[in-house]
C-alpha cells in the first residue's frame, strides 16, 4: 500500500506509536526497567498533540492517575514491569469494578521480587488473570513481534473502551527491547474504538445504566455537566454504594458477563500448519518466535507439527484449541515460567491430549534448538 | 444578638436528627430540648434565630427558613 | 460565612440523606462547610470534582452533588491528580481522613503538595480510624488510647499543616468543626489558592476516640474544640505560657508559585507555537 511509512523501531517505542494511532492522550507512570522506555518516549510524543504526560511519585499512584485521566475523558495508560504490576493490581480492581477503560503495559522480567531486572520472563502471566483481588473480569493480550506490539496496543485501547474495563499488553523483555523494521499502517487503515458516551444533556444520565441488551453502560466523563458518582464499592445504576446482595451479584456477574459473553470478539490467535499435526506447539509472546523456528525445522526435518499463538491470552482461547485437540493428541507450552499458561492449556484439554511443558527461568530466552529438542522427545 | 433572620422560621426534619445535643448546648436562649433522642423547640417565640443550631447540625436536621404560609 | 439551610438542597443528593456518620460525628459540619466554601466562590457546580479514599471522611462525595470519586485507600490525591492535568478547567477537591491521607496516603500528599498541583484537600482528622472501629491514626496524639494502642500510644503525631508546608503546598491552614464559619473561609481561600492548597479540619470522633479516651460527650468534645483552639494571630501577642497547651487554627501560609497544570500547559503551547 501506498504512503505506509517503513521504520525501524523497538517494541517498547511501538507500544507508544500504536497507542498514538489508537487516541492515547495520557499517560501516568513510574520508571523501571524494561519498560521505562515507553514512559520516556510518552513524555517525548504526548505534548506534541496536546496530551498529557505524568510521572507519578510510585507504581500505586501511576495506576491512579491513570484511572483520573480516563475519568476526565482522555484514552489512558501506563506501563511497568513485574515488582510495579503488583503495586498496581489494587487499582486495577478499582478500575475493573468502577469500568474505567485503560490499558496497562506489562513488559515482563525475571521475577519473584527484584529478580532479574533486564532479564525477559512470562512470570506474570497468572498475575494479570488472578493479581488483584475478587472475581474480575481480564482482558490481556501478548505480541510476539515489534509489528503484533503496534497492532495489539490499538486492539488494546480498542476493548478497554468498548468493554469499559482495564487491558493489558503482556509484552516480555524479548519484544518490549526487540527492534524490527515495521510498515506503519495508514490512519484510515486502522479501526479506532471509543467508548459510548450517554447523550448531552440527558436528564436522568446513571453512571451504570445499561441501554436495552447491552451489557456496557455508556460513560461520561467527569466535567460534561451529568454530576455522577464513581465508586470502588459495590454499587448501584446511579454509581451509589450498596449492599444489596441482589445488586452486588447482578453486577459482577454482569461485569464478568460483559467479557465472557464476548470472547468471540476479544480472543485473537495466529496459527500455522495445525490441521493434522501430530503435535501442537502453543506458544504466545517472545516465545513464540522461538517455537515458529522450531515448528518451521522440524517440519524441514519431516516432523509433522503445527504452531498455535495466542494473542489474546485472557480470556484464553477455549474453543479453538478444543477443536485443535480433537484431532491433535499432543501439545507443547514452551513458557519463560516454571508452569504458567501450561495450567490453563491443561484444565483445557483435561485428558483429550497429552501436555508436556518447557519451562525457563533463568534469565535467557527459550531457544529454537531447545524446543525441537523437546518435540523429538515427546514424539 | 442580632437577628438578621427575623423572617424565618426554625425547622426540623425528625428522622435525620441523631441526637447529639450539639445544638441544645450552644443555643443562646435555651429554647432547643432533646425528647427521646429527637430535637424539638420547646418556646418558638423565644427564639432569636440565630441559626447556630443550625451552624453546628452534623445532620442538617435542623435549619431555619422563610415560612411561606406564615403571611 | 454560612448562609442557610438552602445550601443543602442546592449541594447535596438529598435521596442520599441523613449520612451515616454517628451521631454527633463532626464530619456532617466540615462536609456542610466544603459545600458552602465551593458556593461562595461562585464554582460552577459542573467544574467541581471531589475525590476521596476510604475511610469515614471519605464516604462525603457520596453525598455531594457534584462530580463525585470514591477511591481506593489513601490514593483520592493520586486519582485527583490524573483527573486534574487530564482536564485542568476542572477545579479538583480531595475530601481525606488523617489516617488516609497521611498514613497509607502520606506518599502521595507530600508528592502532590511538591509538584504544587492545583487540587484543594480538607483533611477531615478525627485523630482515629473510626470505620474500622477506633485504631490509632498518626495524627492520634502520645499517651492517647486506641483498640491497637491498648497502653497508650507511643508514637508522635504528625502535624499535617507543617507536613503539608514542608513538602511545598502554597496555602496551609486548620479549623475546626466548632469553629465552622472560620472553617469556610479557611476552605475559600485555599480554594482561590491556585496550587497545592490543604486545610487541616480537626472534626470530633465521639464514638470510637471519645470514648476509648473519656473525652466525655458529643457537647464535651465540642467544648474542648471551642476551648482548646486559638487563632494563630491572637496566638502571636500572646505569651508563651497562655498559649500551652493549646493548638493552633487559622491561615498558616498562604503564597503563590508556579502551578504544575499551568507550567504544563505553558510546555503544550511553547510547543504549538514552534
Amino acid at each position: 500500500m501506498k504512503n505506509r511509512s517503513v521504520k525501524l523501531m523497538q517494541g517498547n517505542e511501538a507500544c507508544v506509536e500504536g497507542a498514538l494511532a489508537a487516541g492515547l492522550k495520557f499517560y501516568a507512570g513510574y520508571p523501571i526497567t524494561p519498560s521505562t522506555e515507553i514512559a520516556e518516549i510518552c513524555s517525548q510524543k504526548l505534548p506534541l498533540i496536546g496530551g498529557k504526560f505524568i510521572q507519578m511519585e510510585d507504581e500505586i499512584a501511576g495506576m491512579a492517575a491513570t484511572i483520573g485521566g480516563s475519568l476526565a475523558g482522555l484514552k489512558s495508560m501506563t506501563a511497568t514491569s513485574g515488582p510495579g504490576f503488583s503495586l498496581k493490581q489494587e487499582n486495577i480492581g478499582y478500575a475493573a469494578l468502577a469500568e474505567i477503560p485503560c490499558v496497562v503495559v506489562d513488559v515482563q522480567r525475571a521475577g519473584p521480587s527484584t529478580g532479574l531486572p533486564t532479564a525477559p520472563s512470562q512470570g506474570d502471566i497468572m498475575q494479570a488473570k488472578w493479581g488483584t483481588h475478587g472475581d474480575h473480569p481480564v482482558i490481556a493480550l501478548s505480541p510476539s513481534s515489534v509489528r503484533e506490539t503496534y497492532d495489539l496496543t490499538i486492539k488494546a485501547f480498542n476493548l478497554a473502551e468498548k468493554y469499559r474495563t482495564p487491558v493489558f499488553l503482556m509484552l516480555d523483555e524479548i519484544v518490549g527491547h526487540m527492534r524490527e523494521k515495521i510498515e506503519i499502517p495508514n490512519k484510515d487503515e486502522i479501526e479506532v474504538i471509543d467508548r459510548i458516551k450517554p447523550e448531552k444533556g440527558e436528564a436522568d444520565y446513571m453512571a451504570y445504566r445499561l441501554n436495552e441488551g447491552d451489557l456496557v453502560p455508556p460513560m461520561a466523563a467527569f466535567g460534561e455537566g451529568f454530576n455522577f458518582h464513581v465508586t470502588g464499592l459495590m454499587h448501584d445504576e446511579f454509581g451509589f454504594p450498596t449492599n444489596d446482595s441482589d445488586i452486588a451479584d447482578k453486577l459482577l456477574r454482569r461485569i464478568m458477563n460483559k467479557i465472557n459473553d464476548n470472547v468471540d470478539d476479544i480472543v485473537m490467535y495466529d496459527e500455522e500448519f495445525t490441521e493434522n499435526a501430530d503435535l501442537i506447539v502453543l506458544a504466545y509472546g517472545g516465545t513464540a518466535r522461538s517455537a515458529r523456528s522450531a515448528v518451521k525445522k522440524a517440519r524441514m526435518a519431516g516432523i509433522n507439527v503445527g504452531l498455535f499463538k495466542p494473542l489474546t491470552i485472557w480470556p484464553f482461547p477455549e474453543k479453538r484449541v478444543r477443536e485443535l485437540i480433537a484431532k491433535t493428541k499432543k501439545v507443547l507450552v514452551p513458557e519463560l515460567n516454571l508452569g504458567q499458561y501450561v495450567l490453563e492449556v491443561e484444565r483445557i484439554v483435561g485428558d483429550k491430549a497429552e501436555v508436556y511443558h518447557l519451562g525457563k527461568v533463568n534469565g535467557e530466552a527459550i531457544t529454537p534448538d531447545e524446543i525441537l529438542a523437546k518435540i523429538r522427545e515427546v514424539l | 444578638m442580632a437577628n438578621p433572620k427575623s423572617n424565618k422560621q426554625i425547622k426540623i426534619i425528625e428522622t435525620w436528627c441523631k441526637g447529639c445535643g450539639i445544638c441544645v448546648e450552644f443555643c443562646p436562649v435555651n429554647v432547643l430540648k432533646l425528647i427521646d433522642d429527637k430535637i424539638t423547640i420547646t418556646d418558638k417565640d423565644k427564639c432569636i434565630r440565630c441559626g447556630l443550631c443550625e451552624l453546628r447540625c452534623p445532620d442538617y436536621a435542623i435549619y431555619l427558613e422563610e415560612d411561606k404560609d406564615e403571611k | 460565612m454560612y448562609t442557610g439551610s438552602d445550601l443543602i438542597k442546592n449541594n447535596f443528593r438529598m435521596d442520599r440523606l441523613p449520612h451515616i456518620w454517628c451521631p454527633g460525628c463532626g464530619h456532617g459540619i466540615i462536609m456542610k462547610m466544603v459545600t458552602q466554601a465551593i458556593e461562595n466562590c461562585n464554582l460552577e457546580k459542573e467544574k467541581v470534582c471531589i475525590v476521596s479514599g476510604i475511610g469515614c471522611s471519605s464516604r462525603a462525595p457520596g453525598y455531594m452533588n457534584f462530580n463525585t470519586l470514591h477511591t481506593t485507600h489513601g490514593r483520592a490525591l493520586a486519582f485527583a491528580t490524573g483527573v486534574k492535568l487530564a482536564n485542568p478547567e476542572l477545579k479538583v477537591i480531595v475530601i481525606t481522613g488523617d489516617g488516609d491521607c497521611t498514613a497509607i496516603g502520606g506518599n502521595h500528599l507530600i508528592h502532590a503538595a511538591r509538584r504544587n498541583i492545583d487540587i484543594t484537600t480538607i483533611v477531615f482528622n478525627n485523630n482515629i480510624y473510626g470505620m474500622t472501629g477506633g485504631q490509632y491514626s498518626p495524627t492520634t496524639p502520645i499517651k492517647e488510647f486506641g483498640t491497637t494502642a491498648p497502653f497508650g500510644n507511643i508514637e508522635k503525631a504528625f502535624d499535617v499543616c507543617k507536613l503539608a508546608d514542608g513538602a511545598g503546598a502554597t496555602y496551609v491552614g486548620r479549623g475546626t468543626a466548632y469553629h465552622a464559619n472560620q472553617l469556610v473561609k479557611l476552605i475559600e481561600n485555599a480554594l482561590e489558592n491556585k496550587g497545592f492548597s490543604l486545610v487541616d479540619a480537626i472534626s470530633i470522633c465521639p464514638t470510637y476516640y471519645g470514648r476509648k479516651n473519656r473525652k466525655g460527650s458529643v457537647v464535651d468534645m465540642m467544648k474542648y474544640l471551642k476551648d482548646t483552639a486559638i487563632d494563630v494571630k491572637v496566638a502571636a501577642k500572646l505569651p508563651k505560657e497562655k498559649t500551652e497547651g493549646k493548638f493552633l487554627i487559622g491561615e498558616f501560609k498562604n503564597i503563590h508559585e508556579p502551578e504544575y497544570t499551568e507550567e504544563y500547559l505553558k510546555i503544550l503551547e511553547s510547543i504549538k507555537s514552534k
